[in-house]
């Protein structure tokens, strides 16, 4: 379902895993006016950490390209997150979500896809081998006890 | 990422410091496997007590290290784990594979 946006940020960076940190903390920075528990910041930050670096590991394994991230406010305090690259795609999504899958050899877990799918509430992968992948996460900030006095 | 070690016998304890990603992780494991030839541990304590942030980059860290230390026939144990890197570390299951304090 297409919602329409009550706020949003778009970033555009390269794939340099120095960004890592910058992505997480902004995307953190940015669901702050939602007024989430430290949780569920955490949820956003381990989330966003991880899409950012399939792109930087699995999209462009051999050179530095393109990377979107974008943040909107959708109505319901829910946060969406999308991250998209112009890399190398996915040939078979259902296959990459699985637990322990891995295509980047002992120094990744394989667990990328499937901490994305714990932490937040709606995971949708988009991906075209050759042209890019973009991922969407959305997460449900809870209205918290006391909130709005 | 830092690391600090204490050391007595073959029990070691190695500190780590900052935030665990893909970006820090293949520096951390650089150093952690330099300790572990030098240290030869029986023990090994990884004390996640300064760790701010971890992702599944973490879990792929901690997997190898366990790997290590086995072949060398010691134990690895995970200490004051924060609720985020604990989280991650339960999604993966590897609080069934690692004992964590």
């Amino acid at each position: 379902m297409k919602l329409k946006a009550q706020n949003y940020v778009t970033m555009e960076f390269l794939s340099r895993s120095s960004n890592e940190g910058f992505a997480r903390m902004a995307a953190a920075a940015f669901a702050a006016q939602l007024d989430p528990t430290l949780d569920e910041l955490g949820d956003i930050k381990t989330a966003v950490s991880e899409a950012v670096t399939n792109s930087i590991v699995h999209a462009y394994p051999d050179s530095i390209g393109k990377v979107v991230l974008k943040l909107k406010i959708l109505p319901g305090k829910t946060l969406e997150v999308s991250v998209r690259d112009w890399g190398c795609g996915i040939p078979d999504v259902e296959q990459a979500r699985q637990p322990l899958f891995t295509t980047g050899g002992e120094e990744r877990s394989g667990m990328g896809f499937t901490i994305m799918e714990s932490f937040t509430d709606r995971l949708t992968i988009r991906s075209v081998p050759g042209k890019g992948t973009t991922v969407t996460m959305r997460k449900r900030i809870q209205q918290r006890l006391g909130a709005g006095k | 990422m830092e690391i600090s070690v204490k050391q007595e016998n073959r029990h070691a304890e190695i500190y780590l410091k900052g935030e665990l990603d893909h970006h820090g992780a293949k520096g951390l494991m650089l150093q952690l496997e330099r300790e572990i030839e030098v240290l030869l541990p029986l023990q090994l304590v990884l004390d996640f007590s300064g760790v701010t942030f971890m992702d599944s980059s973490g879990i792929a860290v901690v997997i190898r290290t366990q790997r290590r230390i086995r072949e060398l026939g010691g134990q690895l144990k995970l200490r004051k784990v924060a609720p985020q890197p604990r989280k991650v570390l339960e999604a993966a299951g590897i609080n069934r594979l690692v004992e964590m304090e």
